[in-house]
């Protein structure tokens, strides 16, 4: 009871028994003052981490693995990546494992698909490619940059990431449109390329608002979630509006 | 003097036994309220003395202090950051204040109340820079299915067009205006000009009504969309003249009425300009160019036809 008092009164003591000492004050048991950790058991052992062997272990083998392991590795993590937006899931892969091949592989695949023909005329027309790319990149960037300045707990690669990897059910529509343009052009032929460029920016939407929609707090998580939309919208539209001359 | 100790005293206690019981009002208050609280609880500890009071004042006081000079430089994201502290709620009351302006109902005091934020302008004028550039093409699309010699082309050019246009306009035309109210501010006593942020956000909001406008002119029928016009750009201009003029009465006659019709104007000519270059009405019988601004492409878009009519003959 005594010792309780004293001890905020003498800040400079280096033992420890006044910790003890309190506690036995508080809690009422005796026992608790005979045990004195710092004294009486003496903490002795090794300490090794084992993650450090191993990853040591990993940095030597991918220096010396073949050139092949090393691509395949990239491409199945992008391949892995590209399911999980197929299929939306509350799953952290895309965030936690970022990385932007797959994004620029979409962009790069979109852009080409939808440039105009050199032949075509220079102010009539669809996008040229850097105009695609610059929509996409930029488009990203703006809206992470939004996402952030509304408060949002996500970092800047994690956003470019998702919002790059949803591109892929839209770069699926640019293909299936592309086949579908190969057949006499008419109304029939309007509709079903509407449809699938619908569906897929429906797709598009629902996969990227699974992953960033979690990182705002609800109260802003439309004002997120918008220039997405209208992100996908403009993509949609580009896509939708192509035509081979 | 005892008694007048006492009565300090007894209130110092009051306040802390307050912060004690409401924990929550302490974490949720913002940081420049929580450091003097936090001063306040470790006084109490040290004893109770009239002396120690004395000192929780001057520390609260330097607190206070630090923490305005603490606002953060141009140069951190914290400072963007406090020009898009709004919730949804709060964009979507704004923009409900920009489409119903009433004339004693300023749009700075009542919807933004000295807390302008930037989401609002640049996403505007982002939706409205597409939805004319897509819309301008459906009425292309539409008018081939009307004419089908008339030749489509996405015409991507026209989304930067309007995008600069659109951006040029809601930003330079507050910036000018700004410096010009600042400029007569010597003039006003009453009531101080608004901040460039409160003027961009003005602007901004006040081009939300031409969303709606421009997807109504996608309805193919010309004294429709005129119609349609200038419903918008009354509602429009009325909100900015509305939300100007408690400003600019104090000044005189002339430059108020100078101020508020150039105000206008610009707006007006806006939205013409959208309409006569974005929704060029070709008409559905001929494949004659209109005598346009653009009449280039419409050369162009001519040319392919020719040489199809030239190869049976």
């Amino acid at each position: 009871m005594a010792e309780a008092e004293e001890s905020p009164g003498d800040p400079g003591t280096a033992s420890p028994r006044p910790l003890v000492s309190l506690g036995s004050a508080t809690k009422g048991t005796e026992g608790l003052s005979d045990i004195s950790i710092s004294q009486d058991i003496p903490v002795e052992g090794e300490i090794t981490i084992p993650m450090r062997s191993r990853i040591r272990e990993f940095d030597s083998s991918t220096l010396n693995e073949s050139v092949r392991n090393t691509i395949m590795r990239d491409l199945k993590a992008v391949g892995k990546k590209f399911m999980h937006v197929l299929y939306p899931r509350k799953s952290n892969t895309l965030l936690r494992d970022w990385d932007l091949w797959g994004p620029l592989i979409l962009c790069v695949t979109l852009a080409l698909m939808l440039q105009r023909d050199s032949a075509d005329s220079e102010k009539d027309g669809g996008p040229q490619f850097a105009e695609v790319f610059v929509i996409v990149w930029f488009g990203a960037v703006t809206i992470t940059l939004n996402s952030k300045l509304l408060g949002g707990n996500i970092s800047f690669f994690q956003s470019l990431c998702v919002l790059g990897y949803c591109i892929l059910p839209l770069t699926v529509a640019m293909l299936i449109c592309r086949l579908v343009l190969l057949a006499d052009p008419g109304p029939v032929n309007f509709m079903v390329r509407l449809f699938v460029v619908i569906v897929m920016f429906a797709w598009s939407i629902v996969a990227s608002t699974a992953f960033l929609a979690d990182s705002q707090p609800p109260n802003r998580r439309a004002l997120a979630v918008y220039p997405v939309f209208l992100f996908y919208f403009v993509i949609s539209w580009m896509i939708l509006t192509f035509t081979p001359q | 003097m005892a008694s007048a100790d006492e009565l300090t005293f007894h209130e110092f206690e009051e306040a802390t036994n307050l912060l004690a019981d409401t924990p929550d009002a302490a974490t949720t208050s913002r940081s420049d309220q929580l450091t003097p609280q936090g001063h306040v609880a470790v006084a109490v500890g040290s004893g109770g003395s009239y002396g120690a009071e004395d000192e929780v004042e001057e520390e609260s006081d330097k607190a206070a202090e630090q923490q305005q000079q603490q606002q953060p430089g141009f140069w951190t994201f914290s400072y963007y950051q406090s020009f898009f502290d709004v919730d949804t709620s709060q964009v979507l009351d704004r923009i409900k204040g920009s489409l119903l302006p009433r004339p004693g109902h300023n749009f700075v005091r009542h919807h933004l109340r000295n807390r302008p934020d930037l989401y609002g302008p640049f996403w505007i004028c982002a939706t409205l820079a597409f939805v004319l550039a897509v819309t301008g093409n459906l009425t292309l699309v539409l008018a081939q299915r009307r004419d089908p010699s008339i030749h489509y082309s996405p015409q991507f050019h026209k989304v930067t067009v309007a995008g600069i246009s659109i951006y040029c306009y809601a930003w330079l035309v507050p910036l000018a205006l700004w410096g010009f109210l600042r400029w007569r501010k010597g003039v006003q006593e009453r009531m101080g000009p608004y901040t460039f942020l409160e003027t961009v956000c003005i602007y901004g909001y006040s081009l939300f009504v031409f969303i709606p406008m421009v997807v109504l002119w996608l309805i193919p029928v010309p004294w429709l969309q005129w119609l349609f016009g200038a419903l918008a750009l009354g509602l429009s201009a009325a909100g900015l003249v509305f939300t100007l003029w408690p400003v600019v009465r104090e000044d005189t006659r002339l430059v108020a009425t100078v101020l508020l019709s150039v105000v206008v104007l610009l707006h007006a000519l806006l939205a013409m300009g959208c309409k006569l270059y974005f929704f060029q009405s070709l008409p559905p019988e001929n494949v004659a160019p209109p005598p346009q601004i653009t009449s280039l492409p419409s050369n162009i878009a001519l040319s392919p036809t020719l040489p199809q009519s030239l190869a049976p003959s």
